[in-house]
């Protein structure tokens, strides 16, 4: 029976995975990260551009769709937090629009900036990106202050529906180390996976054997800031919904989800697990190179197990530090039964989608891109 | 109390985003089909020319393409981030055709881009002309549900308002899809984006022959554009012409605008330039019938009755049932949990009186009426230049056909000075269509004082002048690049 229950949490589960094919797609940013890193001279720098710049439109419009996703079916966080905490996403939306014309334009004749300009920008994207949508997502569980009033829109003088209780509009969340523990994990994970990605993709033996340095050090500060996440999120107090919908502080509220939903428990573990073996493998054996399609599926499982966490077994999953009635639950904040009934309709078409992605890309990678190959055809 | 000055910065920015967005994606729609018609021809002759052609239409595709793509993803995020209210009011139903433009249209562009650019010695011939196919065909799906969602907030339709989550809720979804000022639009939108790139590519081949370089591909290359071009006016053309019914129809203040017309009637004129006039003519235009009724901006603000006796309120009774609605969505919130028998009571009030909700928020009559001199003229633009560049592009096409286009500088050198013209066009268009609808972001429903987020003036004032700064020096950037690589040129062996 599909109920209005089960499509606010099948919605949520589209998010969730929406989320953590960002999160792996995220290996575009992780790898530009590693232009001036890994790239020791120019021919390595522009196979790096070259590799991650085919693939840098899926992790763009895996982003705008991921926005519009949860525009469809959770508006009321697309308005309340967009419109509350808006110097975050706008300096998100900055270091993306960075990254959109750089491919592009840094090797172009008259490109006024000059090419290394350009790959700064890449450069910022690939850290900044990541770091910005890590910390944004880490208020799924520390909260932000805002307040919602939706009765506010009978209110001539002021019809606003959601204020943000600051001026800082959502750059307080730096303050919270949970929330820049969560940023830094996130970035330094894009980083693994862009370096998996291009070991993969990309065959030059001088730059395998930077990439694997790069990827030693970063696979450490993904660790370092896992143990430190990890250690928080099970001790700390989450915001619990009550049969009632009234939100209440619960003390180790998330590890209470991962232990009451043991599918979801497997997905993070199985995840973990995955993420972890294809670094350690790469790491391990010289020539092994396909790290990256056991770290990817694994870092799409442990997301989607994190975004269920904050959403599922009565989680506020966008909690207000200012008014704790004020927070955004699957069910105070999604569509109506309707839009979410036809929008499901619609998301059948997403394994096709799926399908048809996953086939032109290995008809595009069948062969590892060579100095050869920039030689001699199309480049950035 | 919302500030004027938040609403008007908030606007500012979202139509600076808007206007530097519609630069690059009418040249991306026309573009995309040139260059797919040209590698079409390159399959079925199988001639290396029409291959390097196509290639060479491409590389300023794809410096166009990035801007585009730049500009688009701050347009999207701004429903949220300078437009909360609204984002809540109707996200249930403005949300979708976003979310499935997303699924639909983006993966699609993004797919089939990287594999028409680097996928030349990878797939199939046929599979690539697919993908470059696929690439203008993701982008014109992109149009159509972003132009779905634009024309619901002309014409809003299937929603019902309620009361209890406190906003517009779909009930009908086809309605929305099948909007007929969706269909008019998408057709409006997406073949003038066929003019930009038509006129685009034959004022650039022109400077080629104006150089007296590069001939055979400079006039192979115009045959194709002005080909395209030419379909696209003509579909341009008649879907204005519907699009002329619809506004006549649903939003007859921003027509009345349009036509400076302050005082309507049957045998309504058109107004060619202040003075000049053809009588009847925006009847025919507005109604298909020279007898129509068109209302003028005084008969709408202080109510009028058609010949065929249908009453319009006055601005004035509209504000007062808007007030009554508002008044009576307060009260429904108030009581509902304690005192049902007089929720129910204002529910019916509310029921009664919400058609004119948004109306509430309007504090006087004069706020309803948008900008005329700024909509008068900038249609005149439009429909001016549009139809000098039609009949550029027949003159073009008909001097090609007897071989005399390579000798004609003049008309080369007016062909390649009217490639700022078609943006005119472009640009003029979208003002008529958003500027006219203010003081409404969905027409009768919501205004943008009560749409806009609760964010500082300073932080929109900020954001605005960053936009103005990185969208100004990518547009420069991208102009020399361009200028650049068409001096570069295709460099076919002929």
């Amino acid at each position: 029976m599909i109920t209005y229950t089960f499509l606010q949490q099948y919605w949520w589960f589209l998010i969730a995975l929406l989320g953590g094919l960002l999160v792996f797609l995220l290996f575009v940013q992780g790898g530009n990260a590693l232009i001036f890193l890994a790239g020791k001279n120019e021919v390595q720098r522009q196979l790096i551009v070259n590799s991650t710049g085919r693939k840098w439109e899926l992790t763009f419009t895996t982003l705008v769709t991921f926005g519009g996703a949860f525009f469809a079916s959770f508006p009321l966080f697309y308005s309340t937090s967009f419109g509350g905490a808006y110097w975050v996403w706008i300096l998100i939306l900055i270091t993306f629009v960075f990254q959109a014309v750089s491919y592009e334009f840094q090797s172009k004749a008259g490109n006024i900036l000059g090419k290394r300009t350009f790959r700064i920008f890449l450069t910022l994207n690939g850290c900044l990106a990541p770091l910005l949508i890590g910390t944004a997502v880490g208020t799924f569980f520390t909260g932000s202050a805002f307040l919602v009033n939706k009765s506010a829109v009978g209110d001539i003088a002021a019809p606003v529906i959601s204020r943000w209780a600051n001026g800082w509009h959502g750059l307080e969340a730096v303050a919270n180390p949970f929330n820049v523990e969560f940023g830094l994990m996130v970035m330094f994970l894009a980083v693994c996976l862009g370096a998996l990605y291009m070991i993969n993709n990309i065959e030059d033996k001088e730059l395998s054997v930077s990439l694997r340095r790069s990827l030693l050090i970063c696979f450490g500060g993904f660790l370092l800031m896992l143990v430190m996440v990890l250690i928080q999120f099970i001790t700390m107090e989450g915001y619990a919904v009550d049969a009632g919908g009234v939100v209440v502080m619960e003390k180790g509220k998330y590890l209470h989800n991962l232990i009451q939903m043991p599918v979801v428990l497997i997905m993070f573990l199985l995840g973990a697990v995955m993420l972890v073996a294809g670094v350690v493998m790469t790491l391990v054996k010289k020539e092994f190179n396909r790290g990256i399609w056991l770290s990817g599926p694994g870092t799409v499982l442990a997301v989607m197990a994190i975004f269920m966490i904050a959403g599922y077994n009565g989680t506020a999953y966008y909690p207000s530090t200012a008014d704790i009635q004020s927070s955004l639950t699957l069910s105070n904040s999604c569509s109506s039964e309707f839009t979410l009934k036809t929008m499901a309709v619609v998301s059948l078409i997403i394994p096709f989608v799926v399908a048809y992605i996953a086939y032109f890309w290995r008809q595009m990678d069948k062969k590892s891109l060579t100095k050869d190959e920039l030689e001699n055809s199309d480049k950035y | 109390m919302v500030e004027s000055a938040l609403v008007g910065w908030s606007r500012a920015q979202f139509a600076l985003t808007a206007a530097y967005h519609w630069i690059f994606v009418p040249l991306t729609l026309g573009l995309a089909i040139i260059m797919a018609v040209m590698e079409t021809i390159y399959v079925v002759k199988k001639d290396e020319f029409w291959k390097h052609t196509a290639k060479f239409w491409m590389k300023l595709f794809a410096i166009n393409f990035a801007v585009g793509i730049a500009t688009g993803i701050i347009l999207e995020f701004e429903f949220g981030t300078n437009w909360s209210n609204y984002s809540w009011f109707v996200g249930d139903i403005f949300g979708a055709p976003l979310a499935i433009e997303g699924i639909f249209a983006f993966f699609m562009e993004a797919t089939f881009f990287a594999v028409m650019f680097f996928g030349w010695d990878k797939v199939s011939k046929k599979f690539h002309l697919l993908s470059t196919w696929l690439v203008g065909i993701g982008a014109s799906i992109s149009a159509l549900w972003i132009l779905v969602a634009n024309a619901w907030m002309q014409h809003p339709v299937g929603m019902d308002f309620n009361p209890d989550t406190v906003r517009h809720e779909m009930v009908d979804f086809w309605a929305l899809v099948l909007n007929p000022v969706a269909v008019s639009k998408f057709f409006h939108a997406v073949f003038s984006g066929w003019m930009t790139g038509a006129i685009f590519a034959i004022g650039i081949s022109c400077w080629y022959l104006l150089k007296k370089r590069e001939t055979r591909f400079a006039l192979s290359s115009i045959r194709v554009a002005a080909v395209v071009g030419i379909i696209g006016t003509f579909a341009v053309m008649l879907s204005g012409d519907s699009s002329g019914i619809h506004v006549g129809k649903y939003q007859p203040m921003k027509l009345a605008a349009a036509e400076g017309l302050d005082d309507g009637g049957t045998r309504a004129p058109f107004s060619i330039v202040p003075g000049i006039e053809i009588p009847g003519m925006l009847s025919i235009l507005a109604t298909h019938d020279i007898n129509g009724y068109v209302p003028g901006i005084n008969d709408i603000i202080e109510g009028y009755t058609t010949p065929d006796g249908d009453v319009y309120l006055s601005a004035e009774d509209k504000m007062e049932k808007g007030r009554t609605a508002l008044s009576a969505f307060a009260d429904y919130t108030r009581l509902k949990n304690t005192d049902p028998e007089a929720a129910a009571e204002a529910r019916h009030i509310l029921d009664e009186n919400v058609e004119y909700f948004g109306y509430g928020y309007i504090d006087s009559p004069e706020e309803l009426v948008p900008n005329v001199p700024l909509i008068y003229w900038l249609f005149r633009v439009m429909v001016f230049f549009g139809t000098f560049l039609l009949i550029l592009m027949l003159f073009v096409l008909w001097m090609e056909w007897k071989g005399r286009l390579s000798n004609m500088k003049w008309l080369q050198w007016i062909s390649l000075l009217s490639i700022p013209l078609v943006y005119l066009c472009g640009q003029a268009g979208w003002i008529v269509a958003e500027a006219g609808r203010q003081p409404w972001t969905i027409e009768g429903l919501l205004p943008v004082n009560a749409a806009v987020s609760s964010v500082s003036v300073g932080a929109v004032q900020t954001t605005f002048f960053i936009f103005v700064a990185i969208f100004t020096l990518f547009l420069a950037i991208e102009l020399r690049i361009l200028i650049k690589a068409i001096k570069q040129g295709p460099k076919i062996e002929e």
